[in-house]
Formats: C-alpha cells, sequence, structure tokens
C-alpha cells in the first residue's frame, strides 16, 4: 500500500501539487486521472523520487521516503518496477538484455538462472520470439510488453505505469491494460497508472484518483464514477457523446 | 546575470564529477560497459586519428621544406620541425580538438537521447546511478586515448618522412637525423600528461552537455555543437596551462 499524506510540490513558484492525500491498495490497479497540467505526472515522478516534494510524506507500507536513509531509498527502489510512456527500453541492449538488466544490476544470479526468469516473464507477457531483437526492431504494443516484463522480472512490491497504452491501437491497448491488472493481481502488488484514456478507466479502474488543478477532486471506483455526480468528473470523463451514452445506458440499469 | 550562468553550471559540473565516483556499478557489468566504451571511442577513431595524421605529418614536412629557402639552413630541420610540431602540439591537442567533433558528439547525442527518451529515469527509478553507468565507464576507456595519441605521433611522423623523401624535399638520412637530432624524453612525457588530461575533459564535458540536456531531438543537436565548443574551448585553454605549467617554468 502507499499512502500519500499532503503532498505539495511547486516548480519556478508555480505550485502544482497542492496538498494531495490519498491511498493506494495493494492488489488494486489505482489509476490517476485528470487533464494536461492536472499534476498527475508530477505526482507520478514524485512518488518514483524523480521529484522531491516541498511537503508532506509518501509512505510505502508504512516507510515514509523522506525519512529514509540513502541505501534505504536504493533498496526501495529495486521494490520499484516502472512502466514508462516511451516504454524507455536501452537501444543498445536486445529485449531479453533489457528484461535481464534489473536482475544483472541487483541480484547475484548466475546467467542461466537469469536466462530462466527472463524466459518466464517474456512468456508472461507473451512474448516467446522476440529476445534477440533490438526495441528498434519490434512494435509499440511489443515494446509496451516487454517494457512490463522488465518492470516485473524482480518481483517488484509497486509498478507504476504512466500513459502504458498511449499511442497504441485500442486492441492492443485493452490487451496491455489486461495484462497490467492480471499481473497486479497474480504479483499481489500496488499498480499506480497514470492515464488519460477513459477506456482504462472503465475497463480496469479499481481505484480512481481524479485530479484537478493540483487537487484531489474526486477519488472512487469505476462503479462509483458512473454515478458520481461531481460535475469536474463528469465533465472529464463523460466529455465525448460515446461515454456520455455509456453512462445514461449503464445508469438505466 | 550571464558569469553567473557559467560559474553555476562550472558548479555543477564538479558535483557531476563528484557523482559519477559514487555508489558503483556492479563489476561484473561495469566491465562489459567499459569494453563497449573501449571499441566505441577508442577503436571506433583509429582510422580516423590514423588518417588524419599521416597527411598533417605530411603537409608538416612539405611546409617546412618550402620555407626553407635559406640555402644556409640545413634540410634535416624538416625532420626536427616535423618531429617537433608533430609529438608537442599536433598530436596530443589537435587529434584531441578534432576528437572532440567525432568522441564528443558522439558521446553527447548518445546520452542526451537517452534523457529524451527517458532512458536515464528508467535507470535512475531502478536505483541505479546513472552518471556512474554512464560516465565512468567513458573515463576509463579514455584511460586508452594515449595510445591513440601514440599512434598519431608515429603515423605523423612516418607521413612527413614519406612526403619529404618522396616529393623530392629532403633525402631519409637527412629527414631521420633531423627527427632525432636533440630529442628530449620529457617532451613526449609532456604530451601525454596533456594527453590524460584532454581525455577526461573528452569524457566529461560531453557526458554533461548530454546528461543535463532538456528538449527533444533538436535541443539533442544543439547540446552535441554546445559540447564541441566547450571541449574545444577547454582543451585550449588546458594546453595554455599545461605548456606553461611544464614547459614554461
Amino acid at each position: 500500500m502507499i499512502e500519500i499524506i499532503n503532498l505539495e510540490k511547486s516548480f519556478a513558484g508555480t505550485k502544482i501539487l497542492k496538498g494531495i492525500s490519498s491511498v493506494f491498495e495493494t492488489g488494486k490497479t489505482n489509476l490517476i486521472i485528470g487533464q494536461s497540467g492536472s499534476g498527475k505526472t508530477v505526482l507520478l515522478k514524485s512518488l518514483l523520487g524523480i521529484h522531491t516534494p516541498e511537503s508532506g510524506k509518501i509512505c510505502f507500507d508504512g516507510r515514509v521516503y523522506s525519512e529514509l536513509e540513502d541505501g534505504e531509498k536504493r533498496e526501495l527502489r529495486t521494490e520499484i518496477g516502472m512502466v514508462f510512456q516511451g516504454s524507455a527500453l536501452f537501444d543498445s541492449m536486445t529485449v531479453a538484455e533489457n528484461v535481464g538488466f534489473p536482475l544483472r544490476m541487483f541480484t547475484k544470479d548466475n546467467s542461466a538462472k537469469i536466462k530462466e526468469r527472463v524466459d518466464q516473464v517474456l512468456k508472461r507477457v507473451d512474448l516467446v520470439d522476440a529476445h534477440n531483437k533490438l526495441p528498434s526492431q519490434i512494435s509499440g504494443g511489443m515494446q509496451k510488453r516487454v517494457a512490463i516484463a522488465r518492470a516485473i522480472v524482480n518481483r517488484p512490491k509497486y509498478l507504476f505505469c504512466d500513459e502504458p497504452n498511449s499511442g497504441l491501437d485500442p486492441n492492443t491497448a485493452i490487451l496491455i491494460d489486461n495484462l497490467i491488472k492480471e499481473i497486479t493481481e497474480e504479483y499481489d502488488i500496488t499498480t499506480v497508472i497514470n492515464t488519460h484514456d477513459m477506456n482504462s478507466v472503465m475497463e480496469i479502474g479499481e481505484n480512481i484518483l481524479f485530479l484537478k488543478n493540483g487537487l484531489k477532486a474526486w477519488q472512487g471506483t469505476k462503479e462509483e464514477i458512473f454515478k458520481t455526480d461531481n460535475q469536474d468528473v463528469v465533465d472529464f470523463v463523460y466529455s465525448s457523446n460515446l461515454f456520455k451514452k455509456v453512462r445514461e445506458a449503464y445508469l438505466k440499469e | 546575470m550571464m558569469l553567473i550562468r557559467y560559474i553555476t553550471q562550472i558548479g555543477r559540473y564538479f558535483l557531476m564529477l563528484k557523482e559519477i565516483f559514487s555508489k558503483q556499478t556492479k563489476w561484473s557489468v561495469m566491465k562489459k560497459l567499459i569494453f563497449k566504451e573501449i571499441d566505441d571511442l577508442v577503436i571506433e577513431s583509429l582510422g580516423i586519428v590514423a588518417f588524419i595524421s599521416f597527411f598533417v605529418g605530411g603537409v608538416v614536412a612539405i611546409q617546412t621544406a618550402l620555407n626553407l629557402t635559406n640555402p644556409l639552413i640545413p634540410k634535416y630541420l624538416i625532420g626536427f620541425a616535423t618531429r617537433q610540431s608533430i609529438i608537442l602540439e599536433f598530436a596530443p591537442t589537435f587529434i584531441s580538438v578534432i576528437m572532440a567533433g567525432k568522441m564528443g558528439s558522439f558521446i553527447t547525442s548518445s546520452i542526451g537521447t537517452m534523457r529524451v527518451t527517458e532512458q536515464i529515469d528508467a535507470l535512475e527509478v531502478m536505483g541505479v546511478n546513472s552518471l556512474n553507468y554512464l560516465v565512468f565507464p567513458k573515463i576509463i576507456a579514455l584511460l586508452l586515448y594515449p595510445f591513440l595519441i601514440g599512434i598519431a605521433m608515429f603515423l605523423g611522423i612516418l607521413g612527413g618522412w614519406m612526403a619529404g623523401v618522396y616529393g623530392g624535399f629532403t633525402s631519409s638520412a637527412e629527414f631521420v637525423n633531423g627527427a632525432q637530432m636533440d630529442f628530449i624524453p620529457f617532451h613526449i612525457a609532456y604530451a601525454f600528461i596533456k594527453t590524460l588530461i584532454f581525455a577526461m575533459l573528452l569524457a566529461t564535458i560531453p557526458s554533461f552537455h548530454g546528461y543535463y540536456m532538456k528538449g527533444g531531438a533538436l535541443e539533442v543537436g544543439k547540446a552535441s555543437t554546445v559540447a564541441f565548443v566547450w571541449t574545444s574551448v577547454s582543451i585550449i585553454l588546458f594546453n595554455y596551462i599545461l605548456t606553461q605549467l611544464l614547459l614554461g617554468a
């Protein structure tokens, strides 16, 4: 479980996060949604330790990140898996080398053991024939699968995904969403996804945090989002006619 | 304002150097990275260094010969002048300026692209000291840079000998005699001391510009140009300081 308490962060005098508090639960897909500029990415990067908040606390299963020693912070980071928006695969490494990278860096496993685990996770994400290909030789959807495989290879406790299905066709996007959800349940990890994609919200949103202008404007489940009368959420989530109709149909039922 | 910006950047550069040598990457991983950097930075530069050195050595010999119009000036000075210019300045300094373009742009663009595509963020999130992982192997690989400069010295003098002898400017014996005349072994030490300092600049200044760049593909190109300018300026400046310290004192 990740708990954030009264998180604040500014850039060049402009407050981006204005005292956000929330809880991201273990074994659930926790989504952060909101318009561009609402503070989603800053919040995610603060959770990852890339940005340092000015005030507030981030607790990883009771461990307050800002109170940890450098060694403890590094230790905690090995428990984190991250899927970047552009996949962020290492260009000079093959798919198998990319996936095995965290194991080579942080474990004492020998090559055979690393290969076994890499094969296992690549099979889990349905990529069995891509071991020796370079990231530039595979499609965007496959790159996302490799990024997911790399994020989970070291059996993380926390998985963060930044726009995991941006730039993907709708079918592949749904496959990636479902893969993340399945992995979250299978590994019993705390998954936090930063997304714009309303399909993802409807598909896998078990705990949704809606941000507006750096503030928490709403939090609930995908079922609750259909029923909410919070005008900001309604304006954002049901901005398209399709989703308006989906909502109407759901409410009629 | 500009001065403050430069001082800030210099301070940031030294903080980067400190960070490079902290939190070391596992040796088994680092070993492979060092060999890759030796290949990318040193071995890949052999061809261009050999080509430039050989022909510039030839040009130095021809220019010297053409300027020795007084019949009282002995022809062996062609060999002497070629050796002195190649060993003291051309090989260590001008090859380094050329390498600031070749190696420097490679280093800045590869690290800058990693920054733009979030690969550096990925390393940091995993708990890897990205500066140590990316820059330390380059510094170690460039400890072999004097080897490259040694080859440049040899080929420069060889090019001078070939141009002098086969161009009909001097005889082989006269050139060799001049090349051996008044040889001061410390000049070789001076050249290699400079080379090691330049190697450090070549590894770290382009890395600094790539690592701290912001923006997209266009900014990667701009960062490569800025890195080339600052690496060249630093090499020329350090060349002056080291020459004053090592030869002028």
